[in-house]
């Protein structure tokens, strides 16, 4: 996978978090992923198809996700209920999407389909491309979570 | 619009319902419906007076384009304001939401300001 495949998600994730929910999450040192063992409490997923294809995912520590829905809706949300699942999948749209706009920038077109939500301890991620994936990990006051990005070209 | 006019929300996440609805209210509008595809917001225009649509783009049962076409095509309807909200600014999108009549779109994720400014400027040239 190369790496002008990943800042978009990456650039695309901070902005997301700090004009929905006003966090300025801070990232760590992408690594690669080779099992299927989601990093946090709840995930969105995403299919995408263009150029080039694959997945995206987002993977919330259950603090991390609790304190961004918060912000977001302006109100306390204390334990994973189904506002946090719909958000999840929102936020892993809105991030599919802002991505996209960088990745379009530099000439790569993409579409997305619409997200699903996993969550449970030790949940599954499963790539629309089985993996490797590259992880981003992100860090704010209240927890951790990740970006785990699966595209490729076809071929590639 | 008048800050009185009645503002629906079409959007399949409640959250983002929500979300647009707590930047309206910041806005100072607060007479706002919501519905959850274009199916029901369809219906919604049709019972009641709306004076002003913010709808997603991509939406299980009827999309935004798909609302879109259908209110501009009808007669008692065709004259609502419409402002397109999307997770991305493909260009074909665009071109072809422009083309079928909306008369503005919205990237999301958005603050208060830029909603507000995109609303002003239906305003405008619907006054």
């Amino acid at each position: 996978m190369e790496v002008q495949y990943i800042n978009p998600f990456l650039e695309g994730t901070l902005h997301v978090v700090k004009t929905m929910a006003f966090i300025d999450a801070r990232p760590g040192k992408p690594y690669i992923k080779k099992d299927n063992v989601a990093k946090g409490d709840i995930t969105g997923i995403i299919g995408i198809v263009g150029s080039i294809r694959g997945s995206f995912a987002l993977s919330f520590s259950e603090g991390s996700i609790l304190r961004i829905v918060s912000n977001m809706l302006g109100e306390e949300i204390a334990e994973l209920n189904g506002d946090i699942e719909d958000a999840v999948g929102e936020l892993t749209n809105m991030v599919s999407g802002a991505a996209r706009q960088r990745l379009e920038a530099i000439g790569i077109s993409l579409t997305a389909a619409l997200p699903t939500v996993v969550r449970g301890k030790d949940h599954s991620i499963v790539h629309v491309l089985g993996g490797p994936s590259i992880v981003i990990p992100f860090e704010t006051d209240s927890g951790t979570f990740v970006a785990d990005v699966c595209m490729r070209k076809d071929g590639g | 619009m008048d800050k009185m006019g009645k503002v629906l929300i079409v959007d399949d996440f409640s959250t983002m319902r929500k979300v647009i609805r707590n930047l309206l209210k910041q806005l100072g509008y607060e007479n706002i419906v919501e519905a959850e595809d274009g199916v029901v917001a369809l219906d919604a225009l049709k019972k009641e007076k709306i004076d002003f649509v913010i709808s997603d783009w991509n939406m299980p049962n009827m999309t935004g384009l798909e609302l879109l076409k259908r209110v501009r095509a009808d007669g008692a309807l065709s004259k609502t304001p419409f402002l397109m909200v999307t997770a991305e600014s493909l260009k074909e999108n665009i071109v072809e939401a422009v083309k079928e009549g909306v008369d503005n779109y919205i990237v999301k994720p958005f603050t208060a300001d830029v909603l507000g400014e995109k609303i002003s400027q239906i305003e405008k040239k619907y006054s």
